[in-house]
């Protein structure tokens, strides 16, 4: 994408007109048009906001387009707006030498998305991760239990509301 | 969806048929071949490991929210303590994000310095894992040889830095200070007969008949594997994928530097043995090109408002010592939005996201390291094997306990 280095495309018409022939963007497109709720590319790194309950379905479209290496995932909590909870899934191209984020906004109350480890089983420690210290829940995961802390653990660390000092 | 908390990790061995002979093993926290504090439970049958399951978490300390409270020039020296064995890659890929953030171009001798110093890393990070994995396998030898490389590198990061292992040298913008006159000198006297080092621990252990049967033919890991799993670095590459962040998608000046990525497609811990060393010889070439090749200028970014003044000038200007006191009081503002920068460290690809809201505190930094993914491919290259070989292939994926826990 070296045509578009310096540019900023900042929301969804922009970036569909100036990528039209992104990769991953056609692939999206093509999959579910409705699904992709926002679009942005800004330093040079292209974001895909995806309906939460289509992450799954995401996941596998980015991968048979090419970007077949996953190579992070992780959670921010946006407390206390919502929806509370952002995913942010990047996703590598090693054809491309490219990579994408797929994000995803998940509410509190509902804190449960698929899960992408049946597309990639990479994602698995990720997903305990973010269930461990965020407390979102990934449905379809192996073995989801908390990886860091102790199983007998109360509350999620990486929340903004989680007490930062004195006693528990 | 059941809950999970309060179950044994792995259920008790059930009474169907050859299962009755099923045992479980708990190899570490406190195994002096698990390098820091991995746990692993094992389910063997007679020798042969039927079930694997690494438990980890014993190092946790919570870095990722120790960030979301500190100025984004605070979180330099916790990155160091990430990955123990690269502090310099940890900064690097930390401060690459942040001016990924900050739009901020680094001029060309700071980052030439800073692949300099980075490389020099890589080979810290390889000797150790040199060392220790030859060790677990019976060579206590090379352990010691290993070392005395890596004391000299520890020497010039000290020079470098005044510090031996956290050194915390590169910052937002640039690198602290400017490095000691006679610093090249003494890296071109250790690349000068690193080479014959190189060697000297090959001739120890690449003909050495126990240690090539232990190592061949063990921990294999196919290709596709190795894409699922999210396997990166020197492990992946010793299975048959040719990709290297550095060449691939470069940063911090990488393009400008000619070298080989060597690849295998055996597959085994033997491949990744051999690979490692190809890496260091590289490196070895990209320490003397950047030595070659070293740019005139400045070391750190015209941006008084973020980059730390001199300290000379800090004393002597009044507008110096305002931005100092600035920065060090208050920090400075970053842009909101949100980056990912990902280098090749030592174990494989290496990565920082980091969230801004705006202010001068990071929202989110969140840390992707290589050993965390590839801890999860332990199982598939260890079931089927014997016992023994579990040390085998925890030692040939390079594992940092500190990477992993965070």
């Amino acid at each position: 994408m070296s045509q578009t280095a310096n540019n900023s495309f900042i929301g969804k018409a922009a970036v569909l007109e100036g990528l039209a022939d992104h990769p991953a963007l056609k692939a999206i497109l093509e999959w579910n048009a409705q699904a992709l709720t926002d679009a942005t590319f800004d330093r040079n790194e292209l974001t895909l906001t995806v309906a939460a309950d289509q992450i799954r379905a995401a996941a596998q479209t980015v991968q048979a387009a090419g970007y077949n290496f996953f190579e992070d995932m992780t959670a921010v909590d946006w407390f206390p707006s919502s929806p509370r909870f952002q995913l942010s899934y990047h996703i590598l191209s090693h054809t491309y030498k490219e990579r994408i984020r797929l994000r995803a906004l998940v509410h509190e109350a509902s804190a449960s998305v698929e899960s992408i480890t049946p597309v990639w089983p990479a994602a698995n420690y990720y997903e305990r991760e973010v269930f461990d210290l965020f407390g979102i829940r990934f449905e379809g995961h192996p073995n989801l239990r908390r990886i860091m802390m102790p199983d007998d653990w109360v509350g999620h660390p990486l929340r903004k509301d989680y007490p930062v000092e004195g006693y528990r | 969806m059941t809950d999970t908390i309060g179950t044994p990790i792995l259920e008790a061995p059930r009474a169907e048929g050859a299962k009755d002979q099923h045992m479980v093993l708990n190899m570490g926290p406190q195994h002096p071949s698990t390098h820091g504090v991995l746990r692993l439970v094992l389910e063997i049958d007679g020798e042969i490991i039927v079930r694997l399951y690494p438990e980890i978490g014993y190092l946790h300390t919570g870095i990722e929210k120790t960030c979301e409270a500190k100025f984004y020039q605070q979180v330099v020296p916790l990155t160091d303590r990430v990955d123990y064995l690269g502090p310099m890659a940890n900064n690097l890929c930390y401060c690459l994000a942040v001016e990924k953030l900050l739009q901020l171009e680094i001029p060309e001798k700071g980052q030439w310095i800073r692949v300099l110093l980075t490389e020099l890393t890589r080979l810290n990070s390889h000797l150790i894992w040199l060392g220790t994995h030859a060790m677990d396998i019976g060579a206590l030898t090379v352990f010691l040889y290993t070392f005395r490389e890596r004391e000299e590198i520890l020497r010039i990061f000290e020079m470098v830095s005044g510090q031996r292992m956290m050194t915390s040298y590169f910052r937002i913008g640039g690198l602290a200070m400017e490095p000691p006159l006679d610093m090249f000198a003494r890296i071109q006297a250790f690349i000068n007969t690193f080479p014959e080092k190189i060697d000297e621990y090959s001739n120890l252990l690449t003909g050495n008949p126990i240690f090539v049967n232990r190592l061949k033919g063990v921990g294999y890991l196919s290709k596709e594997d190795a894409i699922a799993l999210g396997v990166t670095g020197p492990v992946m590459r010793a299975s048959g994928i040719d990709f290297d962040l550095r060449r691939d998608m470069p940063y911090s000046s990488y393009e400008k530097f000619h070298f080989k990525v060597p690849t295998s497609t055996d597959g085994d811990v033997w491949a990744r043995y051999l690979l490692r060393f190809e890496e260091m010889r590289e490196s070895t070439k990209i320490i003397q090109q950047a030595l070659d090749g070293m740019p005139e200028g400045p070391i750190k970014a015209d941006a008084p408002k973020i980059v730390l003044p001199d300290r000379e000038k800090m004393k002597t200007q009044m507008e110096s010592l305002i931005h100092h006191f600035k920065i060090v009081t208050e920090g400075f503002a970053v842009p909101a939005g949100e980056v990912y920068q990902g280098i090749e460290s030592g174990h494989g690809q290496m990565g920082y996201y980091v969230v801004s809201d705006g202010t001068a505190k990071p929202y989110r930094v969140h840390m992707r390291y290589p050993s965390f993914a590839t801890l999860q491919a332990l199982e598939t290259m260890c079931r089927g094997r014997m016992l023994a070989d579990v040390v085998a292939v925890v030692g040939s994926i390079d594992i940092v306990l500190g990477e992993i826990d965070r």
